[in-house]
């Protein structure tokens, strides 16, 4: 018996410690590079800065949190938090048709045409995607040309009049940071309400059609609830990863701040490490409440 | 009347499917329009004329060629990191209950769940207080560690559908436990770690977020990519270079779904 064989028989008397060796590696990068960074980051949230040097005070407060109260940084938790939810509930309205279709009426070649139509705008790259908008959006873009070309320039300038969503152009609007959120994130929940929707037998859809369901009672109390941990599945991709993106409305929207932007102005030229880990703390909060609640829905059974 | 229903999908959700795709598909299309567009100085639509003079410009650009060679390197190193510790792990979560079993696949995937601009932040400032100069290592460390997921879970739904019953045969057959990896785990893993991998790799290519935290001067294919958006100086480049990205990432996900499409017919799935 050579080396080999005798430590592969001693492996395979030993399943615990083979499954110690198995798991130490992976543990060990995620435990030590991934959770070590993210509890020093946290920890420095209970820091604080000292506002005449700029330096970090090393002492356990909650100065920081307080910061986090003032009515400029509340109104950037409460705008990002409300476009998130606007994102999500737009990307569930357009993401049901396409996944209806493909789970009950998609077949064989239609079927895998929908699947790759799905996944290849999911894993496409996202800077070329928020490019592609910016290319859109421009005033000298296609839409602003389609617009024209309809006779309906009036409708595009009395929406950019509007108050709140409107701006100069599109892409300086939050209606350009909303198009794109909606745009990057929508494969993210198609794909989970697909797999709900696959589920869900034709019977009973035709057993309420034969009991007298209308097609919106059936819609509304058959197949609606049984899509909703779907829905609920991909609403915690749509709304985390708004929450946390710093990129887009950097590129496409007003200079007004999202979370995402305050944490890297923050780390960055300002140096108010504390202050960037706190906000950092507000999407981590909001997405364990969010996933507490998904839970409690069955959505997880839906991933 | 039935089997009508059944075949024929209502006009009203034809065309809101029809509608949902396009909205997908349209704006990486145009890309390829405007990769050829002689205006060079904004975005303007129609384009006044095509050329294809860019392509030619762009692939005499030595910063383009840096950031991609950095963008590949990056990846192919993160990939093999990931490969590795993600099929290890999911191993271990597959082959055996034990306790902790659940908060191992949560670690897995918090890189994944949580926003790319907190873990992006957590390695910053964790590099800084361990004094890690940034370098291509630090990128690399950030890319592997939100890589691993991506092979984990392409491991783990193809170790759910091979059937145990083929290691202890291999065993009782007189093989050791290497040679059972390598003539029965192994080619039965092949494809999905082929997959796992490929995704992993279009999505280090991809990333932006993480990398703007973890890399010091040195510019990814990404991070050149975005400080043409900020800053949009050469747009002509800038519209070939996004045509390259999409061609290039569009391969391995097709290669990748080709093989991951005939996963059921897996030998010994039926035991």
């Amino acid at each position: 018996m050579n080396f080999a064989s005798n430590l592969s028989d001693a492996l395979w008397r030993r399943p615990r410690l083979t499954l110690a060796l198995m798991l130490a590696p992976p543990l060990l990068w995620l435990g030590i590079i991934y959770l070590g960074s993210l509890f020093a980051l946290l920890a420095q949230s209970f820091f604080s800065i000292d506002e005449f040097s700029g330096l970090i005070r090393y002492e356990w407060t909650l100065k920081t949190y307080g910061e986090l109260l003032r009515p400029a940084n509340l109104d950037i938790i409460l705008r990002t938090v409300s476009m998130a939810a606007a994102v999500t509930l737009a990307s569930a309205l357009i993401a049901f048709p396409i996944a209806y279709y493909a789970a009950r009426y998609a077949r064989g070649k239609w079927k895998a045409l929908f699947y790759l139509g799905v996944m290849l705008p999911l894993w496409s790259s996202y800077l070329v995607k928020v490019y592609a908008w910016k290319l859109i959006l421009a005033k000298e873009g296609i839409l602003t040309w389609l617009f024209a070309k309809l006779h309906l320039t009036w409708l595009l300038d009395a929406w950019l009049a509007l108050p709140l969503i409107g701006g100069n152009s599109l892409s300086v609007s939050y209606t350009g940071t909303f198009l794109v959120f909606v745009y990057v994130w929508l494969p993210y929940m198609i794909l989970p309400t697909q797999a709900a929707l696959e589920r869900v037998p034709g019977s009973m859809l035709e057993a309420s059609a034969d009991l007298g369901g209308s097609p919106a009672q059936t819609f509304r109390h058959v197949l609606l609830p049984l899509a909703l941990p779907g829905i609920i599945a991909g609403s915690i991709f749509t709304f985390s990863l708004t929450l946390g993106d710093y990129i887009i409305p950097q590129i496409i929207g007003s200079s007004r701040l999202f979370i995402g932007q305050a944490v890297y102005a923050h780390q960055g030229t300002a140096g108010n490490i504390p202050l960037a880990a706190a906000f950092t703390v507000v999407p981590i909060v909001i997405m364990g409440f969010y996933l507490w609640m998904a839970k409690r829905k069955g959505a997880f059974d839906a991933l | 009347m039935r089997s009508d229903r059944e075949s024929r999908a209502p006009l009203g959700l034809k065309l809101a499917a029809a509608g949902g795709l396009l909205f997908l598909h349209v704006p990486i299309l145009l890309i390829f329009v405007y990769a050829f567009t002689t205006e060079d100085r904004s975005y303007q639509w129609p384009p006044p004329g095509l050329t294809a003079k860019w392509l030619s410009v762009t692939w005499n650009r030595p910063d383009v060629w840096e950031a991609l060679g950095l963008s590949v390197r990056v990846a192919a190193i993160s990939t093999v990191i990931a490969i590795v510790l993600g099929t290890l792990c999911a191993a271990a979560v597959s082959r055996t209950r034990f306790f902790g079993r659940e908060a191992v696949s949560l670690l897995v995937i918090l890189p994944i769940a949580l926003p790319g601009i907190i873990t992006g932040i957590a390695l910053r400032s964790a590099f800084s207080l361990a004094d890690i100069p940034f370098s291509f290592w630090t990128i690399v460390l950030g890319h592997a560690t939100f890589c691993v997921v991506v092979v984990y879970n392409n491991a783990v739904a193809r170790f759910r559908r091979t059937s145990g019953s083929l290691i202890e045969a291999s065993m009782d057959l007189g093989a050791d436990g290497f040679q059972t990896f390598r003539h029965v785990v192994l080619p039965n893993i092949a494809t999905a770690l082929l997959a796992g991998g490929m995704l992993a790799f279009a999505l280090s290519f991809d990333e932006v977020i993480v990398t703007t935290f973890t890399a010091g001067q040195q510019a990814t294919l990404p991070i050149w990519m975005l400080e043409e958006l900020v800053r949009p100086r050469q747009r002509p480049v800038t519209n070939v270079v996004a045509m390259v990205v999409v061609l290039v990432t569009f391969l391995p996900i097709l290669a990748a779904y080709y093989l991951t499409r005939d996963g059921d017919r897996i030998a010994g799935a039926g035991k």
